[in-house]
Protein backbone atom coordinates (compact mmCIF):
# COMPACT_ATOMS: atom_id res chain seq x y z
CA UNK A 1 0.00 0.00 0.00
CA UNK A 2 2.66 1.90 0.59
CA UNK A 3 3.64 2.27 -3.18
CA UNK A 4 0.55 3.86 -4.24
CA UNK A 5 2.34 7.39 -4.04
CA UNK A 6 3.41 6.56 -7.53
CA UNK A 7 1.08 7.19 -10.10
CA UNK A 8 -0.08 4.31 -12.19
CA UNK A 9 0.72 5.51 -15.42
CA UNK A 10 4.81 6.25 -14.33
CA UNK A 11 7.35 4.40 -14.98
CA UNK A 12 8.74 2.49 -11.97
CA UNK A 13 11.89 4.40 -11.05
CA UNK A 14 13.65 1.48 -11.25
CA UNK A 15 12.14 -0.01 -14.54
CA UNK A 16 14.77 1.52 -17.25
CA UNK A 17 17.40 -0.92 -16.96
CA UNK A 18 15.37 -3.80 -16.79
CA UNK A 19 13.17 -2.55 -20.03
CA UNK A 20 17.05 -1.77 -22.03
CA UNK A 21 18.17 -4.99 -21.01
CA UNK A 22 15.21 -6.62 -22.60
CA UNK A 23 15.61 -4.51 -25.68
CA UNK A 24 19.34 -5.84 -26.08
CA UNK A 25 18.11 -9.31 -25.59
CA UNK A 26 15.66 -8.74 -28.50
CA UNK A 27 18.60 -7.27 -30.49
CA UNK A 28 20.76 -10.10 -30.30
CA UNK A 29 17.52 -12.61 -31.17
CA UNK A 30 17.33 -10.10 -34.11
CA UNK A 31 21.18 -10.85 -34.78
CA UNK A 32 20.36 -15.24 -34.22
CA UNK A 33 17.44 -15.28 -36.22
CA UNK A 34 18.69 -15.34 -39.79
CA UNK A 35 20.94 -18.43 -38.59
CA UNK A 36 18.27 -20.21 -37.33
CA UNK A 37 16.04 -19.53 -40.65
CA UNK A 38 19.26 -20.89 -42.52
CA UNK A 39 19.76 -23.74 -40.01
CA UNK A 40 16.13 -24.85 -40.25
CA UNK A 41 15.97 -24.52 -44.02
CA UNK A 42 18.98 -27.09 -44.36
CA UNK A 43 17.19 -29.23 -42.01
CA UNK A 44 14.11 -29.39 -43.56
CA UNK A 45 15.97 -30.07 -46.89
CA UNK A 46 18.00 -32.86 -45.40
CA UNK A 47 14.56 -34.25 -44.27
CA UNK A 48 12.53 -34.16 -47.33
CA UNK A 49 15.62 -35.69 -49.36
CA UNK A 50 15.97 -38.30 -47.05
CA UNK A 51 12.31 -38.91 -46.75
CA UNK A 52 11.21 -38.79 -49.92
CA UNK A 53 14.60 -40.81 -51.22
CA UNK A 54 15.39 -38.35 -53.69
CA UNK A 55 18.47 -39.43 -55.84
CA UNK A 56 21.55 -37.88 -55.09
CA UNK A 57 22.33 -36.23 -58.97
CA UNK A 58 18.49 -34.57 -58.71
CA UNK A 59 18.78 -32.64 -55.51
CA UNK A 60 21.70 -34.29 -53.45
CA UNK A 61 20.64 -33.46 -49.77
CA UNK A 62 23.01 -30.96 -47.81
CA UNK A 63 25.14 -33.71 -45.98
CA UNK A 64 26.08 -35.03 -49.38
CA UNK A 65 26.68 -31.43 -50.66
CA UNK A 66 28.79 -30.78 -46.93
CA UNK A 67 30.91 -33.70 -47.62
CA UNK A 68 31.81 -33.50 -51.68
CA UNK A 69 32.61 -29.70 -50.30
CA UNK A 70 35.43 -31.08 -47.71
CA UNK A 71 36.84 -33.68 -49.99
CA UNK A 72 37.32 -30.92 -52.75
CA UNK A 73 37.76 -27.94 -50.55
CA UNK A 74 41.49 -27.82 -52.13
CA UNK A 75 40.07 -26.45 -55.80
CA UNK A 76 36.52 -24.67 -54.42
CA UNK A 77 38.71 -22.70 -52.38
CA UNK A 78 41.31 -21.96 -55.24
CA UNK A 79 38.44 -20.96 -57.32
CA UNK A 80 36.51 -19.06 -54.95
CA UNK A 81 39.75 -17.16 -54.39
CA UNK A 82 40.08 -16.76 -58.17
CA UNK A 83 36.69 -15.45 -58.56
CA UNK A 84 37.25 -12.95 -55.75
CA UNK A 85 40.08 -11.50 -57.02
CA UNK A 86 38.56 -11.01 -60.65
CA UNK A 87 35.52 -9.46 -58.42
CA UNK A 88 37.48 -7.33 -56.99
CA UNK A 89 39.27 -6.12 -59.62
CA UNK A 90 36.30 -5.10 -61.82
CA UNK A 91 34.52 -3.89 -58.37
CA UNK A 92 38.06 -1.29 -57.96
CA UNK A 93 37.83 -0.01 -61.75
CA UNK A 94 33.84 0.59 -61.41
CA UNK A 95 34.37 2.46 -58.43
CA UNK A 96 37.21 4.65 -59.97
CA UNK A 97 35.18 5.24 -63.11
CA UNK A 98 32.07 5.26 -61.44
CA UNK A 99 32.56 7.77 -58.78
CA UNK A 100 34.24 10.12 -61.91
CA UNK A 101 32.00 9.77 -63.96
CA UNK A 102 29.36 10.27 -61.62
CA UNK A 103 30.73 13.80 -60.32
CA UNK A 104 31.14 14.73 -64.25
CA UNK A 105 27.88 13.59 -64.96
CA UNK A 106 26.48 14.88 -61.93
CA UNK A 107 27.86 18.16 -61.49
CA UNK A 108 27.83 19.69 -64.76
CA UNK A 109 24.20 19.90 -66.86
CA UNK A 110 26.24 19.60 -70.34
CA UNK A 111 27.74 16.43 -69.61
CA UNK A 112 24.49 15.04 -68.12
CA UNK A 113 22.80 16.12 -70.91
CA UNK A 114 25.35 15.07 -73.32
CA UNK A 115 25.98 11.54 -72.30
CA UNK A 116 23.60 10.03 -70.14
CA UNK A 117 20.99 8.66 -72.83
CA UNK A 118 23.95 7.09 -74.19
CA UNK A 119 25.18 5.64 -70.71
CA UNK A 120 21.53 4.56 -70.31
CA UNK A 121 21.43 2.62 -73.66
CA UNK A 122 24.54 0.98 -72.75
CA UNK A 123 23.47 0.02 -69.83
CA UNK A 124 20.26 -2.00 -71.34
CA UNK A 125 22.54 -4.23 -73.29
CA UNK A 126 22.36 -7.77 -71.91
CA UNK A 127 25.97 -7.48 -70.54
CA UNK A 128 25.95 -11.96 -70.90
CA UNK A 129 26.08 -10.95 -74.63
CA UNK A 130 29.37 -9.02 -74.41
CA UNK A 131 30.95 -12.12 -72.79
CA UNK A 132 31.98 -13.81 -75.76
CA UNK A 133 33.03 -10.63 -77.77
CA UNK A 134 35.29 -10.21 -75.04
CA UNK A 135 36.84 -13.85 -74.85
CA UNK A 136 37.37 -13.22 -78.89
CA UNK A 137 39.14 -9.85 -77.90
CA UNK A 138 40.91 -11.18 -74.31
CA UNK A 139 40.78 -15.05 -74.90
CA UNK A 140 40.01 -17.70 -72.24
CA UNK A 141 40.91 -16.47 -68.57
CA UNK A 142 40.23 -13.92 -66.29
CA UNK A 143 40.37 -10.80 -68.35
CA UNK A 144 36.96 -11.24 -69.66
CA UNK A 145 35.55 -11.97 -66.28
CA UNK A 146 37.22 -8.97 -64.71
CA UNK A 147 35.40 -6.00 -67.91
CA UNK A 148 32.23 -7.90 -67.19
CA UNK A 149 32.45 -7.31 -62.98
CA UNK A 150 33.24 -4.26 -64.08
CA UNK A 151 30.68 -3.42 -66.83
CA UNK A 152 27.75 -4.74 -64.49
CA UNK A 153 28.66 -2.75 -61.62
CA UNK A 154 30.13 0.76 -62.76
CA UNK A 155 26.52 1.65 -63.47
CA UNK A 156 24.82 1.70 -60.01
CA UNK A 157 27.76 3.53 -58.57
CA UNK A 158 27.90 6.16 -61.30
CA UNK A 159 24.06 6.87 -61.14
CA UNK A 160 24.00 7.28 -57.70
CA UNK A 161 27.35 9.82 -57.20
CA UNK A 162 25.70 11.96 -60.10
CA UNK A 163 22.08 11.84 -58.54
CA UNK A 164 23.56 12.64 -54.93
CA UNK A 165 25.99 15.72 -56.43
CA UNK A 166 22.84 16.89 -58.68
CA UNK A 167 20.53 16.83 -55.75
CA UNK A 168 22.24 19.22 -53.67
CA UNK A 169 20.12 21.90 -52.31
CA UNK A 170 20.46 24.82 -53.74
CA UNK A 171 20.11 26.78 -50.15
CA UNK A 172 23.89 24.93 -49.33
CA UNK A 173 25.41 25.77 -52.95
CA UNK A 174 24.35 29.63 -51.71
CA UNK A 175 26.16 29.16 -48.67
CA UNK A 176 29.00 28.24 -50.68
CA UNK A 177 29.18 30.73 -53.56
CA UNK A 178 28.34 33.45 -51.26
CA UNK A 179 31.99 33.20 -50.29
CA UNK A 180 33.45 32.93 -53.98
CA UNK A 181 33.66 29.49 -54.10
CA UNK A 182 34.77 27.97 -57.06
CA UNK A 183 33.02 25.02 -59.51
CA UNK A 184 35.83 22.71 -57.96
CA UNK A 185 35.27 23.84 -54.67
CA UNK A 186 31.60 23.06 -54.63
CA UNK A 187 32.05 19.84 -55.25
CA UNK A 188 34.56 19.17 -52.89
CA UNK A 189 33.17 20.65 -49.86
CA UNK A 190 29.01 19.59 -51.04
CA UNK A 191 28.98 17.90 -53.99
CA UNK A 192 30.89 14.83 -52.58
CA UNK A 193 30.23 14.59 -49.01
CA UNK A 194 26.24 14.94 -49.98
CA UNK A 195 26.75 12.17 -52.45
CA UNK A 196 28.98 9.64 -49.85
CA UNK A 197 26.03 8.42 -48.56
CA UNK A 198 24.88 7.75 -52.19
CA UNK A 199 28.04 6.19 -52.83
CA UNK A 200 28.02 3.91 -50.17
CA UNK A 201 24.45 2.56 -50.69
CA UNK A 202 25.38 2.30 -54.41
CA UNK A 203 28.39 -0.06 -53.23
CA UNK A 204 26.12 -2.99 -52.06
CA UNK A 205 24.23 -3.10 -54.82
CA UNK A 206 27.58 -2.81 -56.87
CA UNK A 207 29.82 -5.34 -55.68
CA UNK A 208 26.65 -8.13 -55.90
CA UNK A 209 26.44 -7.95 -59.31
CA UNK A 210 30.04 -7.37 -60.23
CA UNK A 211 30.06 -10.88 -58.38
CA UNK A 212 27.53 -12.24 -60.87
CA UNK A 213 29.36 -10.55 -63.93
CA UNK A 214 32.54 -12.29 -62.98
CA UNK A 215 30.85 -15.50 -62.69
CA UNK A 216 28.50 -15.17 -65.50
CA UNK A 217 31.64 -14.87 -67.73
CA UNK A 218 33.57 -17.73 -65.90
CA UNK A 219 31.15 -19.94 -66.84
CA UNK A 220 30.66 -18.85 -70.24
CA UNK A 221 34.21 -19.65 -71.23
CA UNK A 222 37.25 -20.02 -68.70
CA UNK A 223 39.71 -22.43 -67.29
CA UNK A 224 39.02 -20.95 -63.72
CA UNK A 225 36.75 -19.54 -60.85
CA UNK A 226 33.80 -20.96 -59.37
CA UNK A 227 31.80 -20.45 -61.86
CA UNK A 228 34.04 -22.65 -63.89
CA UNK A 229 34.19 -25.05 -61.25
CA UNK A 230 30.33 -25.48 -61.25
CA UNK A 231 29.61 -26.11 -65.00
CA UNK A 232 32.93 -28.41 -64.68
CA UNK A 233 31.21 -30.51 -61.95
CA UNK A 234 27.63 -30.48 -63.62
CA UNK A 235 29.09 -31.59 -66.63
CA UNK A 236 30.92 -34.09 -64.99
CA UNK A 237 26.88 -35.41 -62.95
CA UNK A 238 29.04 -34.74 -60.10
CA UNK A 239 25.58 -32.80 -58.37
CA UNK A 240 26.44 -32.52 -54.87
CA UNK A 241 29.74 -30.83 -55.56
CA UNK A 242 27.98 -28.17 -58.41
CA UNK A 243 25.83 -27.76 -55.21
CA UNK A 244 28.81 -27.00 -53.23
CA UNK A 245 30.17 -24.44 -55.45
CA UNK A 246 26.44 -22.98 -55.58
CA UNK A 247 26.78 -22.64 -51.48
CA UNK A 248 30.08 -20.79 -51.72
CA UNK A 249 28.83 -18.40 -54.41
CA UNK A 250 25.77 -17.67 -51.73
CA UNK A 251 28.30 -16.85 -48.78
CA UNK A 252 30.39 -15.27 -50.98
CA UNK A 253 27.67 -13.23 -52.13
CA UNK A 254 26.28 -12.53 -49.04
CA UNK A 255 30.08 -11.83 -47.33
CA UNK A 256 30.81 -9.14 -50.13
CA UNK A 257 27.39 -7.63 -49.42
CA UNK A 258 27.21 -7.34 -45.21
CA UNK A 259 31.31 -6.05 -45.86
CA UNK A 260 29.72 -3.25 -47.85
CA UNK A 261 26.33 -2.90 -45.81
CA UNK A 262 29.33 -2.10 -42.60
CA UNK A 263 31.64 0.36 -44.66
CA UNK A 264 27.98 2.11 -45.51
CA UNK A 265 27.06 2.04 -41.78
CA UNK A 266 30.59 3.65 -41.12
CA UNK A 267 30.78 6.21 -43.61
CA UNK A 268 27.65 8.21 -43.53
CA UNK A 269 26.95 8.15 -39.84
CA UNK A 270 25.57 11.90 -40.54
CA UNK A 271 23.19 10.80 -42.90
CA UNK A 272 22.00 8.15 -40.67
CA UNK A 273 21.82 10.48 -37.82
CA UNK A 274 24.23 7.77 -35.63
CA UNK A 275 27.73 7.12 -35.72
CA UNK A 276 30.09 9.83 -34.95
CA UNK A 277 33.44 8.55 -36.25
CA UNK A 278 33.50 10.29 -39.27
CA UNK A 279 35.78 12.21 -40.95
CA UNK A 280 33.93 15.99 -41.29
CA UNK A 281 36.28 17.64 -43.12
CA UNK A 282 36.53 17.10 -46.86
CA UNK B 1 30.46 59.42 -52.25
CA UNK B 2 31.57 56.99 -50.29
CA UNK B 3 29.03 54.63 -50.90
CA UNK B 4 29.65 50.83 -50.34
CA UNK B 5 26.21 49.48 -51.31
CA UNK B 6 24.50 51.00 -54.11
CA UNK B 7 21.60 49.92 -55.49
CA UNK B 8 19.82 51.55 -58.11
CA UNK B 9 15.99 50.85 -59.28
CA UNK B 10 16.60 47.23 -58.97
CA UNK B 11 13.93 44.72 -60.27
CA UNK B 12 13.91 41.05 -59.96
CA UNK B 13 11.23 38.86 -61.25
CA UNK B 14 11.47 35.26 -60.11
CA UNK B 15 11.28 33.00 -62.95
CA UNK B 16 11.58 33.53 -66.74
CA UNK B 17 8.08 34.58 -68.30
CA UNK B 18 5.87 37.43 -67.13
CA UNK B 19 4.00 35.85 -64.52
CA UNK B 20 7.16 35.11 -62.52
CA UNK B 21 6.48 36.64 -58.83
CA UNK B 22 7.56 40.50 -59.29
CA UNK B 23 9.83 39.99 -55.52
CA UNK B 24 11.81 43.67 -56.37
CA UNK B 25 10.52 46.94 -57.99
CA UNK B 26 12.59 49.67 -58.71
CA UNK B 27 14.70 49.50 -55.17
CA UNK B 28 17.12 52.41 -54.93
CA UNK B 29 19.08 52.54 -51.91
CA UNK B 30 22.50 52.97 -50.66
CA UNK B 31 24.70 52.41 -47.82
CA UNK B 32 28.25 54.01 -46.97
CA UNK B 33 31.25 51.90 -45.92
CA UNK B 34 30.83 50.75 -41.91
CA UNK B 35 27.54 51.66 -41.55
CA UNK B 36 24.84 49.55 -39.89
CA UNK B 37 21.47 49.28 -42.08
CA UNK B 38 18.90 47.55 -40.84
CA UNK B 39 15.92 46.16 -43.44
CA UNK B 40 12.41 45.71 -42.08
CA UNK B 41 9.14 44.93 -43.50
CA UNK B 42 5.91 42.77 -44.13
CA UNK B 43 6.42 39.37 -44.68
CA UNK B 44 7.35 38.21 -48.16
CA UNK B 45 7.75 41.77 -49.41
CA UNK B 46 11.67 40.70 -51.13
CA UNK B 47 14.14 41.15 -48.04
CA UNK B 48 15.47 38.03 -48.28
CA UNK B 49 15.86 38.52 -52.13
CA UNK B 50 17.41 41.67 -51.63
CA UNK B 51 19.90 39.93 -49.73
CA UNK B 52 20.37 37.83 -52.40
CA UNK B 53 20.94 40.73 -55.38
CA UNK B 54 23.19 42.88 -52.82
CA UNK B 55 25.44 39.52 -52.85
CA UNK B 56 25.35 38.51 -56.37
CA UNK B 57 23.80 35.07 -55.53
CA UNK B 58 20.75 36.50 -58.17
CA UNK B 59 21.45 38.61 -61.23
CA UNK B 60 18.80 41.29 -61.16
CA UNK B 61 15.94 41.60 -64.07
CA UNK B 62 16.42 45.04 -64.43
CA UNK B 63 18.74 47.79 -62.65
CA UNK B 64 21.99 47.94 -61.42
CA UNK B 65 23.98 47.32 -57.95
CA UNK B 66 27.38 48.20 -57.09
CA UNK B 67 29.45 46.93 -54.21
CA UNK B 68 32.70 48.41 -52.76
CA UNK B 69 32.45 50.27 -56.08
CA UNK B 70 32.39 47.52 -58.73
CA UNK B 71 29.26 46.25 -60.69
CA UNK B 72 28.07 42.95 -58.99
CA UNK B 73 27.96 40.39 -61.69
CA UNK B 74 28.69 37.41 -59.67
CA UNK B 75 28.35 36.02 -56.34
CA UNK B 76 30.88 38.41 -54.03
CA UNK B 77 33.73 37.31 -52.35
CA UNK B 78 33.87 39.75 -49.41
CA UNK B 79 30.60 39.10 -48.03
CA UNK B 80 29.38 37.12 -45.07
CA UNK B 81 26.23 36.10 -45.25
CA UNK B 82 23.31 34.25 -42.60
CA UNK B 83 20.77 33.19 -44.36
CA UNK B 84 17.21 33.19 -42.95
CA UNK B 85 17.41 29.38 -42.49
CA UNK B 86 20.74 28.39 -40.49
CA UNK B 87 21.81 26.27 -43.59
CA UNK B 88 24.28 24.48 -41.92
CA UNK B 89 26.36 21.86 -43.84
CA UNK B 90 24.83 18.42 -42.36
CA UNK B 91 27.78 16.16 -42.42
CA UNK B 92 29.77 18.62 -40.76
CA UNK B 93 29.91 19.31 -37.08
CA UNK B 94 29.51 22.72 -35.34
CA UNK B 95 32.91 23.40 -34.75
CA UNK B 96 33.65 22.79 -39.26
CA UNK B 97 30.65 24.28 -40.17
CA UNK B 98 32.02 27.45 -38.70
CA UNK B 99 35.18 26.90 -40.38
CA UNK B 100 34.24 26.60 -43.92
CA UNK B 101 34.51 30.29 -45.19
CA UNK B 102 38.17 30.01 -43.74
CA UNK B 103 39.01 27.28 -46.18
CA UNK B 104 37.49 28.78 -49.17
CA UNK B 105 37.67 32.80 -48.62
CA UNK B 106 41.24 34.41 -48.90
CA UNK B 107 43.17 35.07 -47.88
CA UNK B 108 42.28 32.88 -44.84
CA UNK B 109 42.35 29.87 -47.18
CA UNK B 110 46.27 30.36 -48.03
CA UNK B 111 46.88 31.01 -44.67
CA UNK B 112 44.62 28.30 -42.86
CA UNK B 113 47.69 25.42 -43.18
CA UNK B 114 50.42 27.47 -41.34
CA UNK B 115 48.11 29.64 -39.14
CA UNK B 116 45.46 26.77 -38.23
CA UNK B 117 46.03 26.54 -34.31
CA UNK B 118 45.23 30.43 -34.42
CA UNK B 119 42.16 30.11 -36.71
CA UNK B 120 40.56 27.34 -34.79
CA UNK B 121 41.16 29.08 -31.64
CA UNK B 122 39.05 32.27 -33.29
CA UNK B 123 36.80 29.93 -33.95
CA UNK B 124 35.95 28.03 -30.85
CA UNK B 125 36.02 31.85 -29.26
CA UNK B 126 33.35 33.52 -31.49
CA UNK B 127 31.19 29.75 -30.44
CA UNK B 128 31.78 30.89 -26.87
CA UNK B 129 30.82 34.29 -27.21
CA UNK B 130 27.28 32.90 -28.72
CA UNK B 131 26.86 30.39 -26.15
CA UNK B 132 27.40 27.33 -28.03
CA UNK B 133 30.69 26.07 -25.53
CA UNK B 134 30.84 22.35 -25.58
CA UNK B 135 28.48 21.87 -29.07
CA UNK B 136 31.78 22.06 -31.00
CA UNK B 137 31.79 18.60 -31.96
CA UNK B 138 28.01 18.20 -32.31
CA UNK B 139 26.32 17.70 -35.81
CA UNK B 140 23.66 20.31 -36.78
CA UNK B 141 20.61 17.88 -36.28
CA UNK B 142 22.18 17.28 -32.69
CA UNK B 143 21.41 21.38 -31.90
CA UNK B 144 18.27 23.31 -31.49
CA UNK B 145 16.90 25.20 -34.18
CA UNK B 146 18.38 28.66 -32.20
CA UNK B 147 21.49 26.73 -31.69
CA UNK B 148 21.83 26.34 -35.30
CA UNK B 149 21.19 29.44 -36.08
CA UNK B 150 23.71 31.26 -33.73
CA UNK B 151 26.48 28.62 -35.24
CA UNK B 152 25.52 29.88 -38.74
CA UNK B 153 26.24 34.00 -36.90
CA UNK B 154 29.46 32.73 -36.44
CA UNK B 155 29.94 30.90 -39.82
CA UNK B 156 29.04 34.33 -41.40
CA UNK B 157 31.82 36.33 -39.41
CA UNK B 158 34.79 34.32 -38.66
CA UNK B 159 36.38 35.12 -42.08
CA UNK B 160 35.93 38.92 -40.74
CA UNK B 161 33.96 39.81 -43.79
CA UNK B 162 33.77 43.94 -45.50
CA UNK B 163 30.23 43.16 -45.68
CA UNK B 164 28.12 41.88 -43.50
CA UNK B 165 24.39 40.31 -44.53
CA UNK B 166 22.27 39.20 -41.52
CA UNK B 167 19.10 37.83 -43.00
CA UNK B 168 16.60 37.91 -39.46
CA UNK B 169 19.74 36.17 -37.77
CA UNK B 170 18.09 36.21 -34.39
CA UNK B 171 14.49 35.12 -35.33
CA UNK B 172 14.69 31.54 -33.40
CA UNK B 173 16.08 32.73 -30.66
CA UNK B 174 14.45 33.67 -26.94
CA UNK B 175 14.01 37.14 -26.12
CA UNK B 176 17.13 36.98 -23.73
CA UNK B 177 19.66 35.51 -25.80
CA UNK B 178 18.60 37.72 -28.68
CA UNK B 179 19.44 40.54 -26.54
CA UNK B 180 22.48 38.83 -25.62
CA UNK B 181 23.53 38.62 -29.41
CA UNK B 182 22.86 42.10 -29.55
CA UNK B 183 25.25 43.58 -27.39
CA UNK B 184 27.70 40.71 -28.58
CA UNK B 185 27.04 42.25 -32.18
CA UNK B 186 26.96 45.51 -31.31
CA UNK B 187 30.41 44.99 -29.79
CA UNK B 188 31.75 43.12 -32.77
CA UNK B 189 30.43 45.89 -35.42
CA UNK B 190 32.33 48.94 -33.09
CA UNK B 191 35.20 46.69 -33.15
CA UNK B 192 35.68 46.03 -36.50
CA UNK B 193 33.16 48.44 -38.36
CA UNK B 194 32.50 46.19 -41.07
CA UNK B 195 29.38 47.54 -43.30
CA UNK B 196 25.91 45.83 -42.25
CA UNK B 197 22.82 44.61 -43.88
CA UNK B 198 20.82 43.42 -41.10
CA UNK B 199 17.15 41.91 -41.91
CA UNK B 200 14.56 41.91 -39.00
CA UNK B 201 11.37 41.56 -38.41
CA UNK B 202 12.08 42.86 -34.52
CA UNK B 203 11.69 46.75 -34.84
CA UNK B 204 13.30 46.94 -31.47
CA UNK B 205 16.18 45.17 -32.41
CA UNK B 206 16.53 47.11 -35.65
CA UNK B 207 16.35 50.28 -33.30
CA UNK B 208 19.14 49.04 -30.87
CA UNK B 209 21.28 48.27 -33.68
CA UNK B 210 21.38 50.23 -36.96
CA UNK B 211 22.27 53.41 -37.81
CA UNK B 212 19.94 53.72 -40.00
CA UNK B 213 16.42 51.64 -40.82
CA UNK B 214 15.09 51.39 -44.20
CA UNK B 215 11.33 50.34 -44.90
CA UNK B 216 10.09 48.16 -47.61
CA UNK B 217 6.68 48.16 -49.24
CA UNK B 218 4.91 45.07 -49.30
CA UNK B 219 5.65 43.09 -52.85
CA UNK B 220 6.83 43.91 -55.57
CA UNK B 221 9.12 45.41 -52.60
CA UNK B 222 10.45 48.90 -52.43
CA UNK B 223 12.24 51.35 -50.19
CA UNK B 224 9.46 53.32 -48.67
CA UNK B 225 10.76 54.80 -46.02
CA UNK B 226 13.91 55.64 -44.00
CA UNK B 227 15.00 56.41 -40.53
CA UNK B 228 18.33 57.58 -38.65
CA UNK B 229 18.38 55.99 -35.21
CA UNK B 230 19.95 59.31 -33.07
CA UNK B 231 21.51 57.05 -29.96
CA UNK B 232 24.58 57.32 -28.87
CA UNK B 233 26.93 54.12 -28.70
CA UNK B 234 27.54 52.23 -27.28
CA UNK B 235 24.50 51.80 -26.53
CA UNK B 236 22.76 49.90 -23.99
CA UNK B 237 19.24 47.59 -23.48
CA UNK B 238 17.46 49.88 -21.57
CA UNK B 239 17.52 52.60 -24.30
CA UNK B 240 15.41 50.62 -26.63
CA UNK B 241 12.85 51.56 -23.53
CA UNK B 242 13.30 55.11 -23.41
CA UNK B 243 10.81 57.20 -25.14
CA UNK B 244 12.74 58.49 -28.25
CA UNK B 245 13.04 54.47 -29.28
CA UNK B 246 9.72 53.99 -28.77
CA UNK B 247 8.67 56.25 -30.70
CA UNK B 248 10.59 55.42 -33.85
CA UNK B 249 9.35 51.69 -33.14
CA UNK B 250 5.95 53.05 -33.04
CA UNK B 251 6.57 55.02 -36.45
CA UNK B 252 7.85 52.59 -37.98
CA UNK B 253 5.15 50.00 -37.05
CA UNK B 254 2.58 52.58 -38.78
CA UNK B 255 4.55 52.64 -42.09
CA UNK B 256 4.53 48.85 -42.00
CA UNK B 257 1.06 48.51 -40.96
CA UNK B 258 0.30 51.40 -43.88
CA UNK B 259 2.52 49.23 -46.60
CA UNK B 260 0.60 46.22 -45.54
CA UNK B 261 -3.19 47.61 -45.82
CA UNK B 262 -2.18 48.68 -49.55
CA UNK B 263 -1.40 44.96 -50.25
N1 LIG C 1 13.56 31.06 -55.29
C1 LIG C 1 12.37 31.63 -55.50
N2 LIG C 1 11.66 31.32 -56.60
C2 LIG C 1 10.46 31.89 -56.83
N3 LIG C 1 9.91 32.81 -56.04
C3 LIG C 1 10.56 33.18 -54.93
C4 LIG C 1 11.83 32.60 -54.60
N4 LIG C 1 12.25 33.15 -53.44
C5 LIG C 1 11.28 34.02 -53.06
N5 LIG C 1 10.26 34.05 -53.95
C6 LIG C 1 9.10 34.92 -53.89
O1 LIG C 1 9.53 36.24 -53.80
C7 LIG C 1 8.78 36.96 -52.84
C8 LIG C 1 9.70 37.60 -51.83
O2 LIG C 1 10.36 36.59 -51.10
P1 LIG C 1 11.43 36.91 -49.99
O3 LIG C 1 11.95 35.61 -49.52
O4 LIG C 1 12.41 37.86 -50.51
O5 LIG C 1 10.54 37.57 -48.86
P2 LIG C 1 10.97 38.13 -47.44
O6 LIG C 1 10.73 39.59 -47.43
O7 LIG C 1 12.33 37.68 -47.10
O8 LIG C 1 9.91 37.45 -46.48
P3 LIG C 1 10.08 36.96 -44.98
O9 LIG C 1 10.09 38.18 -44.13
O10 LIG C 1 8.86 36.14 -44.74
O11 LIG C 1 11.35 36.19 -44.92
C9 LIG C 1 7.80 35.98 -52.23
O12 LIG C 1 6.53 36.24 -52.78
C10 LIG C 1 8.26 34.63 -52.68
O13 LIG C 1 7.16 33.83 -53.01
MG1 LIG D 1 13.11 36.39 -45.81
Amino acid sequence: MSETAVPAGAPAPNSAPPRRRRRSRKKIGRRVLPWVVIAALFLLWQALVDALRIESFVLPSPSAIFTAGWHWRGPILQSAWQTFVETAIGFFFAIVFGLSAGIAIGSSSLIYDGFYPALVGFNTIPKVAVVPILIIWFGVGAIPAIITAFLLSFFPILVNVATGIATVEPELQDVLRALGASKWQMIRKIGLPRAMPYFFASLKVAITVAFVGSIIAETVGSNAGIGNFMLVASSRFEVPLAFAGLLVTGAMGIAMYAVAGAIERRMTGWALRGGMDIDTRS
Amino acid sequence: MKSFVELFEVSLRYGEDDDGTLALQDATMRVDRGEFVAVVGPSGCGKSTLMKVVTGLWPPSKGGVIVNGKEVDGPLSITGMAFQNPTLLPWRTTFHNVMLPLEIAQPHAAKLRRERASYESKARDLLALVGLKGFEDKFPWQLSGGMQQRASICRALIHEPLLLMLDEPFGALDMFTREELWLAMQELWLARRPTVILVTHDLREAAFLADRILVMSSRPGRIIAERTVELPRPRALSMTYEPYAVGLVQDLRDHIGAAREVA
